[in-house]
C-alpha cells in the first residue's frame, strides 16, 4: 500500500512538474529553438529544390469543406458587403514595397491565376482537400516591389473575437504572418474561390491566403490588407498572429 | 610499455582489452533513459492533443463522425501533459521531445552498429527462431525464470526489443514526420507510403498504444527480474 502511494505521489509530482515548467520562460525558449529545428530541417531536407504541398486530382475534394474557427464577420458592413457581392472590397499592401497598392476583387480576378488542389490540416489533427483558386502572392509582391529588409508579410484581417472578462470585453482582430520563403512560395495564393465557386462566408469570404505548407490557423481568412515588415515585435501581440498572440500556439506551423 | 598491459595479442590479428567489459554500453544507458523520458513525455503530451480532435481516419482526409473508423476516448488529466486541456502547450512538448525521441534512436543506432550490440545482442541467429526454441522460452518465461538461454537476451527478449527498436520507434517518427506539412513538403512520399495523412495519423495513434503495451510489460518483467539490481546496471552499465 505504501509503495502504491508513493507511486501515485511520484506521478502527480511528474505531471504537476510538468505542467509548470511548460508554463516558464526557459521551456517557451526550448520550445521556440525546437520549433526552429523543425523548420530548418524541412528546409534542408528538401534537397535544394523547391518543397511543395502534395496536390491532388479533383476527384479527391471533400464532399464538405468545413469551417472552423471565425465562421464569418460579426458587423454590419460585412453582411451588407456579402449580400452585395462585395463590390467595395479592397485588399491593401503595404510597408516595405515600393509602390502601395489598393486592389478590388476585380483587380485580384483580372491577375493571372493559379489553381490547386491541396489538403487543409487543422492543428486540432482533421484535414479537407479543396481546390482553390486565386492569384499568387509572389505576383502581388512583385507588382508591388519588395524593398530590402523586408522579413515577414503580415496579412490582415476583418474577422474578430471579443475576449477578456464580461466587464472588460475587448476586440482582438485576426492576423497571421510569414516569413519570405513561404509569402513567395508557388503555393501561397490570395484565394477568391473553392472548389470553383466564390469563396464561401464560412471559409472566409471574399478572400483568404493559403499557404499550404502550414497548419489551418496560418491560412487567415476574411482577408483585407498584406504589409511587409522587418520585425513582428510591436505588431499586436507581438508573437506573429492572432492564436500565438492569445494561445501561446507556435508561429511556425509546418510541424 | 603501457599499450601492452591493457592490449595483448593473442596471435593473429585478435586484440582483447583487459579491461572488464559492462552489462549495458554507455551508449545503450543514455538512449535507454533519454528515449524513456521521450516515450512517457511524448505519449502524455499527445493524449492532450489527442483530446482536440478524437476521431480517426484512414485516407487523406476526414472531419466528420461518419469518415471516422474510430472514436477515442477523452483522455482525462491525470493522463495528460500538461495536467488540463491545453493543446498548444501539449504540442510544444511534443516538438520539443520529437527531436530528442527521433535523434536519440539515429545515435542510438549508430553507435549499436558501430559496437556490435545490435548484432551480437538484439538480432536473433537462425536456430534461435525453432518452434522449439520459442516454445522453451514462454515456459520458462511463464516459470518466471529469467536467467536461461546462452546469449544476453533471449529469443522472446530479442523479439520484443527489435520490434520496438527497428519497427514500433521508427514508425511513431515517421507517421509523426507525415503530419507536419512542412515535412510533407520535403518529402512527399512518406504520406504515399502510408495511404494518406489521416491514414499516418490513425497508425500514429495505434503505434503509441502499442509502445505503452510494450512499457507495461517491459516494466512488470524488470519488476519480476529483481528491480534494483536491473535499474543499477541500466545507470551505471553493471558487469558482464
Amino acid at each position: 500500500m505504501q509503495r502504491r502511494n508513493f507511486l501515485v505521489a511520484a506521478g502527480a509530482a511528474f505531471l504537476t512538474g510538468c505542467t509548470e515548467i511548460g508554463k516558464t520562460d526557459w521551456f517557451g525558449k526550448i520550445a521556440q529553438g525546437a520549433q526552429n529545428w523543425h523548420r530548418g530541417l524541412h528546409r534542408a531536407l528538401g534537397g535544394g529544390r523547391i518543397p511543395m504541398a502534395p496536390e491532388y486530382d479533383r476527384s479527391a475534394i471533400s464532399s464538405y469543406f468545413r469551417g472552423n474557427g471565425n465562421l464569418t464577420v460579426d458587423s454590419d458592413a460585412y453582411r451588407e458587403a456579402l449580400a452585395a457581392g462585395f463590390p467595395d472590397w479592397r485588399l491593401t499592401v503595404s510597408g516595405l514595397v515600393d509602390t502601395p497598392l489598393s486592389l478590388s476583387l476585380e483587380d485580384i480576378r483580372a491577375l493571372p491565376q493559379r489553381t490547386q488542389v491541396t489538403r487543409h490540416d487543422c492543428v486540432e489533427g482533421w484535414s479537407a482537400i479543396g481546390e482553390w483558386t486565386g492569384p499568387q502572392l509572389a505576383q502581388i509582391l512583385d507588382m508591388a516591389g519588395v524593398q530590402e529588409g523586408a522579413r515577414f508579410a503580415v496579412f490582415r484581417c476583418a474577422d474578430f473575437t471579443m475576449r477578456g472578462p464580461a466587464d472588460n470585453r475587448r476586440r482582438v482582430d485576426y492576423y497571421e504572418s510569414c516569413d519570405m520563403d513561404d509569402a513567395m512560395h508557388p503555393q501561397t495564393i490570395v484565394a477568391h474561390m473553392l472548389n470553383g465557386e466564390a469563396l464561401p462566408e464560412r471559409n472566409g469570404a471574399p478572400l483568404r491566403m493559403r499557404l499550404e505548407r502550414q497548419l489551418g490557423y496560418k491560412q487567415p481568412k476574411y482577408l483585407t490588407g498584406i504589409e511587409l515588415v522587418a520585425s513582428l515585435d510591436g505588431i499586436n501581440g507581438g508573437q506573429g498572429g492572432y492564436w500565438e498572440d492569445v494561445a501561446g500556439y507556435q508561429w511556425y506551423a509546418g510541424i | 610499455m603501457s599499450d601492452a598491459l591493457v592490449m595483448e595479442p593473442t596471435g593473429g590479428d585478435q586484440v582483447t582489452t583487459a579491461k572488464p567489459k559492462k552489462r549495458h554500453a554507455l551508449s545503450t544507458r543514455l538512449w535507454h533513459w533519454a528515449n524513456a523520458a521521450s516515450i512517457i513525455i511524448l505519449f502524455m503530451s499527445g493524449l492532450n492533443i489527442s483530446n482536440a480532435h478524437r476521431r480517426l481516419y484512414w485516407g487523406n482526409d476526414g472531419f466528420a463522425p461518419e469518415d471516422a473508423w474510430l472514436e477515442v476516448p477523452r483522455f482525462p488529466g491525470w493522463a495528460t501533459i500538461p495536467d488540463h486541456y491545453n493543446l498548444a502547450a501539449a504540442r510544444d512538448w511534443h516538438i520539443v521531445f520529437a527531436l530528442v525521441f527521433a535523434f536519440g534512436l539515429l545515435a542510438f543506432m549508430i553507435a549499436s552498429l558501430i559496437n556490435g550490440h545490435m548484432k551480437r545482442d538484439i538480432f536473433a541467429r537462425a536456430k534461435e527462431w525453432s518452434p522449439a526454441n520459442i516454445w522453451t522460452d514462454i515456459r520458462e518465461h511463464l516459470k518466471l525464470n529469467f536467467e536461461h538461454g546462452e546469449g544476453k537476451y533471449n529469443i522472446l527478449q530479442k523479439i520484443a526489443y527489435a520490434g520496438v527498436i527497428l519497427i514500433l520507434i521508427p514508425l511513431m517518427i515517421v507517421t509523426g514526420m507525415v503530419m507536419s506539412p512542412g515535412m510533407e513538403a520535403a518529402w512527399p512520399w512518406m504520406t504515399d507510403l502510408f495511404g494518406g495523412r489521416q491514414s499516418a495519423r490513425s497508425l500514429h495513434f495505434i503505434a503509441a498504444w502499442l509502445l505503452c503495451g510494450f512499457l507495461v510489460l517491459h516494466l512488470v518483467l524488470v519488476l519480476l527480474a529483481g528491480p534494483i539490481h536491473q535499474i543499477r546496471d541500466m545507470i551505471f552499465g553493471g558487469k558482464e
